[in-house]
């Protein structure tokens, strides 16, 4: 069996803010084995982008880690101060894709430039060996090496998200967390994002967190998938069981309303409502407001995850 | 198809490219965006039209031509027989309006932030003078808003729009579109930015006042999946044209059009089998610039079938290659 590369085990990162504490990562415990893809899906505003920055050891101000850990191959980060996991950690062993990062590239300055920055003054590499391993590394990506020296607006949609993978990989890090790396590109650049994504995976033996809203596109690429609901893993398990025996009613009724592109499907299922605000989320289970299945204990006591199939869990009174 | 409410003949937008003092004193060219570059399609009565196609083929520019929020460069639209582009006072113009509405992408930015949810549903209503009393009007917005499930109505008139969800928001954008009672929508991109659960609502909901107040539908979308779904016909958008039009089954499930089956080929669908297959896509490069359209067929640069010879300079014609069907490619049955 393949080792685990990461371990996160009862992790907590909540916003303090003056309206009131977001509890944003609320008790999340899953691994990622080498090589492995697991997805992270659930509505806007679950905290799948707020994990994604806690582990990468930099939740975004006023976020802390509460409690929990998270062992990247066997080492824990919780608690290393700031300058270890800048110079230890963060970028080598994880690294992050983060959301609408290709629109985010400075227009004053070459790709290559913002590409090898980091690695000079963070890691003091010479200037010479940076630009050659962003070379390199924009070659994998299916790009050419003198990109280094184009400004941003020079390349499309398709060619920004790529440059912004290269970068993510510089460093040769274990796992790679792609936050809605495909978002805003047209159908046929999101698939050839998403083939890179999987040479990328198979050649380099790479792990990812692949986040998304979209579950179509989830099932393009990962192995396992998790399910969050405000705050919380509702539903985890192997591609094929979340997806033909989802065991969480949200996640049935999630997967019910996305129009298929050949089937006939008469009506959309939709879930009513909306997600509950992370500062004082419903008690008991935090789905019973939305739930078309909620009893009285959903409303009193919040269920764990359970053990519905072997590698398959669920937090859920029904189960 | 059902009889036809709309009628767009050989419609054209060409945007102007402003040239810069230099290029004027040197005398260039003046250069056009083709955002829409001569394209034709009817819209039956209670159907609804889907026009789907990748970022800048012109779809939005369409949905804004048929609104009149932008008059054509050249051709022709009808509604219910009635020349459009002919409409040239104030008071045509407003009576037309009051039709045909729009529904745009982003429920955020569509709706004034300062306007508490009556004030955003009474504007429209104000602007045609219909409903004489506040009274009045305030029954008009009720039902508005029971129609598209803000229920009940007085617990949000008084709500601004960052009280309420993004789902409840675009259902807000569908109330102001009905309140007048229009005959036709332009839909752009209504649920994109929503997220999955509350997307088929707002399609579900769609779909209901479609059968329930006859209205009919030109839906604006590049996700195939829902335009399959909501759809009677799709045409697909190409830099500017028309390179495929059906039944939305037909095009779906038998592309005649190489772009369209590349589409088709790149939709993800939620089966995890094939995770670590490289998917094939029968396509070469990205979308060029509307400036600089390719000669012949315009799609030829990224056409895994191109003919050198034929295809990169002679440009082929729409045909109607069975019943209500068409494509335009040189070599259409033959791929
Ligand atoms: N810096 C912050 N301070 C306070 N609250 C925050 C901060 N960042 C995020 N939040 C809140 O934490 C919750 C989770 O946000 P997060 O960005 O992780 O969601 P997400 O699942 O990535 O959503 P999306 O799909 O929209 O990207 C939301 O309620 C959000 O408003
Ligand atoms: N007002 C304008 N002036 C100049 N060019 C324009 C204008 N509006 C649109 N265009 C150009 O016309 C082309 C078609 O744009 P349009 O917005 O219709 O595309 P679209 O299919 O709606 O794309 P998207 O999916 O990104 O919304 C694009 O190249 C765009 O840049
Ligand atoms: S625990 Fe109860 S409310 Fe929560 S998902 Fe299960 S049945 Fe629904
Ligand atoms: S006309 Fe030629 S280039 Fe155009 S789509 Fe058909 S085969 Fe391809
Ligand atoms: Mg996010
Ligand atoms: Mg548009």
């Amino acid at each position: 069996m393949a080792k685990s590369v990461l371990e996160v085990n009862n992790l907590k990162m909540y916003y303090f803010t003056n309206k009131g504490v977001v509890k944003a990562v609320d008790d999340l415990s899953f691994t990622l084995k080498k090589g492995e893809v697991m997805g992270l899906a659930g509505e806007s505003g679950c905290g799948k982008s707020s994990l994604g920055f806690t582990l990468m050891g930099m939740p975004t101000p006023p976020g802390k880690i509460v409690s929990g850990s998270v062992k990247i191959d066997g080492r824990e980060i919780v608690g290393l101060p700031e300058d270890v996991l800048r110079k230890e950690v963060r970028w080598q062993k994880i690294s992050m894709i983060f959301q609408g990062a290709m629109n985010a590239l400075n227009p004053v300055y070459t790709v290559g430039y913002q590409m090898i920055e980091p690695l000079i003054y963070h890691k003091g590499m010479e200037k010479e060996e940076a630009l050659d391993r962003a070379q390199k590394y924009l070659e994998l990506v299916g790009l050419s090496p003198d990109i280094v020296y184009r400004y941003p607006h020079e390349l499309s949609g398709g060619m920004k998200q790529r440059v912004i993978i290269a970068t993510a990989l510089l460093l040769e890090p274990e796992v790679v967390i792609a936050d809605e790396p495909t978002t805003a590109l047209d159908v046929v650049v999101q698939a050839q994002i998403i083939n890179l994504m999987k040479k990328l995976k198979k050649e380099l033996g790479l792990s990812m967190i692949f986040i998304t809203h979209d579950l179509s596109i989830l099932a393009e690429i990962s192995d396992k998938v998790a399910i969050m609901y405000a705050g919380k893993i509702i539903e985890i398990g192997d591609s094929e069981k979340i997806y033909y025996e989802p065991a969480h009613p949200y996640t049935q009724k999630l997967l019910a309303s996305i129009p298929r592109l050949h089937e006939d499907v008469d009506r959309l299922e939709f879930i009513p409502g909306q997600p509950p605000n992370l500062i004082t989320p419903p008690k008991g289970c935090r789905f019973h407001p939305r739930c078309p299945y909620a009893m009285q204990v959903c409303k009193e006591q919040e269920p764990e995850l359970k053990e519905v199939d072997r590698d398959h869990y669920a937090a859920c009174w029904l189960l | 198809m059902a009889e036809p409410i709309l009628k767009v003949e050989n419609l054209k937008k060409y945007f102007p490219i402003k040239r810069g003092l230099i290029g004027a004193l040197k005398g260039e060219p003046h250069r056009f965006v083709r955002a829409v570059d001569d394209i034709s399609f009817e819209v039956g009565k209670q159907e609804v039209f889907a026009l789907v196609g990748e970022s800048g083929c012109g779809k939005t520019t369409t949905g804004k031509l048929v609104v009149k929020l932008l008059e054509p460069t050249a051709g022709r639209i009808y509604l219910e027989g009635q020349d459009v582009t002919e409409l040239k006072t104030t008071e045509e113009v407003k009576a037309y309006r009051r039709k045909v509405q729009i529904i745009f992408q982003d429920p955020f930015s569509s709706i004034n932030p300062r306007f508490r949810i009556f004030d955003v549903l009474e504007e429209p209503l104000l602007i045609h003078g219909i409903g004489e009393t506040k009274a009045e009007r305030e029954e008009l917005i009720f039902k508005a808003l029971e129609m598209v499930k803000i229920a009940p109505p007085e617990d949000y008139v008084g709500r601004f729009p960052h009280m309420i969800s993004g789902g409840q928001r675009q259902r807000v954008a569908i109330a102001r579109a009905l309140i007048l009672n229009p005959t036709f929508i332009v839909a752009d991109e209504p649920v994109s930015m929503l997220d999955v659960s509350i997307r088929a609502e707002v399609l579900e909901l769609m779909k209901e006042l479609k059968e329930k107040m006859g209205v009919t539908y030109l839906y604006i979308t590049h996700d195939l999946s829902t335009a399959r779904y909501f759809s009677d016909y799709i045409a697909v958008m190409y830099l500017g044209r028309i390179v495929e039009m059906g039944p939305a089954k037909k095009v779906i499930d038998n592309p005649l059009h190489p772009y369209t089956r590349a589409l088709l080929s790149a939709v993800p669908e939620p089966k995890p089998e094939r995770r670590n297959v490289i998917k094939e896509l029968p396509i070469k490069g990205e979308v060029p610039s509307a400036v600089d359209i390719p000669p012949g067929c315009r799609f030829h640069p990224r056409c895994i079938y191109a003919q050198m010879g034929l295809c990169d300079s002679k440009h082929p014609e729409l045909v109607e290659y069975e019943h209500e069907h068409f494509a335009e490619c040189h070599l259409i049955g033959k791929i």
